[in-house]
């Protein structure tokens, strides 16, 4: 009796030990996901704190005389005019309008600079299409000098420094009250590519050359590391060979990104003799990277397909490629695809092969295939967040939250078709 | 020779007059080794009409013998057991019957197994061909993860027994009505075979295997997951199958064994004990680990 009663004593003794584990261990998990929380929420909240501005344009709206005159300009449609005319004139005299006490060149030259230098090409360009227009006043929309875009949106940040001369600010606040200078959404940071000038620098180059990219290597590296795995897991031998092969497929996994870069250079570039800086050259060196990893979670997927299924199909007397093709790969496909969009998303974010490529050239237009020079997002991000100018801090930002929502997207496709291919079965 | 008999020399060093009951495992060792003989078995294991010819069977993995010169006839339109204790090779040998050993790289058949007169181990032999004759049913009920009319007609439709969609719903009912399946799922064909109950998925297994029109199916513990309700259905089938087909049968159950079968055979290590009528076996059984193991002894 006393025994039975002293047993139970130690029983619950211990159980109260042992809740007190169980607690404890729950409490570390609670923690380290709430760590992992808030680092990606602090990530997130201050990404968008400084990049949100990056979506935005600072545009000034002028009534510009298109006067021959002031432009030395007669004829729009001849080619040696349009290089020698002034198409500053039009948008200084707008200006003037708003301050007609400027008086003075050094003042003229100030106040053309609230006006990006692309302002005068507009004009140029407008004329060009329509050599009509000369000598008409027209209703046009300039982007902001880079100096007058961060005094707008950034005039009480401290960590923005104002390179704008007293004057120019009078003026500006002026322009603003009066609602000649405003801020929109930057839809130049979608349809254009790469400048010398924020203002005028959109992102659109990079975002078709990071998908032009993409489809390469996804259109090499999922057939080749399914069909590596599925040769390892359902035909391969088991000897020395295979397991050498096994081996050195994780090692290639481990291996760091850059010596993919180098490999590409001295194999495509220089024994191939393709050209540098293109999608198919970055695309087969990303594929490179990214086959192990899907080789590897392919196997993953194709190991985890229970062996009852194919017993099953073998009992009825499937041949070994209609078990594979019919049930195995099928019912593996879900794992295969999370793996390869995981990979695929690796390879996205991936710069430092890239730079050994040459995909790290200044691109203004947009690539138009697999075979013109392009560059990609993150060495966009890379080279924006290297340059001078305090416009591009903010685009380096945008150009994150771009980059990012891609991520986001592809990890959301994975477990869209994941959670789509599971429920047919 | 072999691990088996080392073991058994290192546990003979229980001292002789020791008085041991009955059931310590180390004595009913030590007996079958004195009593088994390789190759030989009591009872009637060869028949006139038989549709396996089995002869000198060993199977190995690796250096593990696994089932020890086995000689059997199996009957056609019989309905055979095989019964016996845990690791005693009769999944292996129910196994080498349509060659599902094959899969495993260390598992090496020797002798001669004959089916209809033909070498099944013949290397020019194709294995889809001798399993579109020798069907199997599994242990756990395993339906593809598909629709109820997909898993029935999967067979049917990579030997190519139907050419029209009519055919093929005709193979897929007639097998559904004999698995006695047919009136519980005709309504949901397209509905997914892995929501069924564990005794209608097995059910589902046995018209799958049925609908290649097979001439024997093996079936190993086909009643070990189901509740007996379940397990008396299956049972049914059996009996009503076979008048049609030559069915094997492994079981744990010995209560299945007499009711379902014609012939009993007992395994024990890989040996071939005994083979007899199924009355005679439970009833009075020549061998004497025979005796033990059903009377409860071991096993």
């Amino acid at each position: 009796m006393s025994n039975s009663s002293s047993q139970v004593d130690i029983v619950r003794q211990s159980l109260k030990r042992r809740y007190r584990k169980e607690r404890r261990f729950r409490m570390y998990g609670i923690a380290a996901i709430a760590v992992a929380l808030l680092s990606l929420f602090i990530l997130f909240a201050d990404i968008i704190n400084k990049g949100h501005t990056g979506f935005l344009k600072t545009t000034v709206t002028l009534e510009v005389e298109l006067d021959g005159d002031t432009m030395y300009l007669e004829d729009p449609t001849d080619p040696d005019e349009r290089a020698m005319a002034d198409f500053m004139a039009p948008i200084i005299g707008a200006l003037k309008k708003h301050f007609p006490d400027v008086e003075g060149s050094a003042a003229n030259r100030e106040l053309a600079r609230l006006v990006g230098s692309y302002g005068a090409s507009d004009i140029r360009d407008l004329l060009k299409e329509n050599p009509d227009l000369l000598g008409t006043t027209q209703t046009m929309e300039f982007l902001a000098h880079d100096t007058v875009s961060v005094y707008v949106k950034h005039a009480d940040n401290p960590r923005y420094t104002v390179r704008l001369s007293e004057r120019q600010q009078q003026w500006v606040d002026e322009l603003v009250d009066k609602g000649v200078i405003e801020t929109g959404f930057n839809d130049v940071l979608f349809s254009k590519g790469d400048s010398r000038e924020p203002a005028n620098a959109g992102i659109l180059s990079a975002i078709v050359g990071s998908l032009l990219t993409m489809l390469v290597t996804l259109a090499i590296s999922f057939p080749v590391g399914v069909a590596a795995a599925v040769y390892l897991e359902e035909f391969a031998p088991q000897n020395r060979l295979t397991d050498f092969i096994e081996v050195n497929i994780n090692n290639l996994a481990a291996v760091p990104s850059i010596i993919f870069g180098l490999l590409g250079l001295a194999v495509f570039i220089g024994l191939f003799g393709l050209p540098r800086s293109v999608p198919v050259v970055g695309g087969l060196v990303l594929a490179l990277m990214t086959v192990p990893t899907i080789i590897i979670s392919s196997r993953a997927a194709i190991k985890s397909v229970p062996p009852s299924i194919r017993e099953a199909a073998e009992g009825i007397g499937a041949s070994k490629m209609q078990v594979v093709l019919h049930h195995v790969v099928p019912l593996a496909m879900p794992g295969m695809l999370t793996g390869s969009i995981i990979g695929m998303a690796q390879a996205l974010g991936e710069t430092a092969p890239l730079l050994l490529i040459g995909m790290v050239a200044f691109i203004v237009d947009v690539p138009d295939g697999f075979f013109d020079a392009a560059t990609v997002l993150p060495v966009q991000i890379y080279l924006w967040a290297s340059s001078a100018e305090q416009g591009f801090i903010e685009l380096a930002s945008a150009g994150i939250m771009v980059l990012l929502t891609f991520m986001i997207s592809m990890n959301a496709l994975a477990i869209w078709l994941r959670k789509r291919l599971e429920r047919r079965w | 020779m072999n691990s088996m008999n080392s073991t058994i020399t290192g546990e003979a060093g229980v001292p002789e007059d020791t008085i041991i009951p009955v059931r310590d495992p180390v004595e009913e060792k030590r007996q079958e080794t004195v009593e088994i003989e390789e190759g030989k078995t009591v009872g009637t294991p060869f028949s006139e009409d038989a549709k396996f010819a089995l002869r000198n069977v060993e199977v190995s993995y690796g250096d593990t013998r696994a089932i020890r010169n086995i000689s059997l006839d199996i009957a056609r339109n019989e309905v055979i057991a095989f019964i016996g204790p845990s690791g005693c090779g009769k999944s292996t040998f129910l196994r080498c019957l349509n060659r599902m050993n094959d899969s495993i790289d260390s598992c090496r058949v020797k002798g001669s197994l004959m089916l209809d007169g033909e070498n099944i181990y013949d290397p020019r032999r194709d294995v889809v061909e001798l399993r579109a004759r020798v069907g199997m049913v599994f242990q756990k009920p395993n339906p593809f993860p598909k629709s109820i009319y997909e898993n029935v007609a999967y067979g049917p439709r990579i030997h190519g027994l139907a050419n029209r969609k009519s055919d093929l719903d005709e193979i897929v009912e007639h097998s559904l009505r004999k698995a006695g399946l047919w009136d519980e799922v005709k309504d949901r064909l397209d509905a997914t075979a892995t929501g069924m109950s564990g005794g209608q998925q097995q059910r589902l297994c046995i018209a799958r295997a049925i609908a290649v029109s097979p001439e024997v199916i093996l079936m190993d513990e086909p009643c070990s997951a189901l509740d007996p309700i379940a397990t008396a259905k299956v049972e049914e089938l059996i009996a009503e199958m076979s008048e049609s087909y030559t069915i094997v049968i492994v079981t744990h159950s010995m209560q299945q064994a007499a009711r379902v079968s014609h012939r009993t055979a007992y395994f024990h290590l890989g040996h071939l004990v005994e083979v007899n009528e199924t009355n005679k076996v439970f009833t009075a059984p020549e061998h004497e680990l025979t005796e033990s193991y059903i009377t409860g002894r071991f096993g």
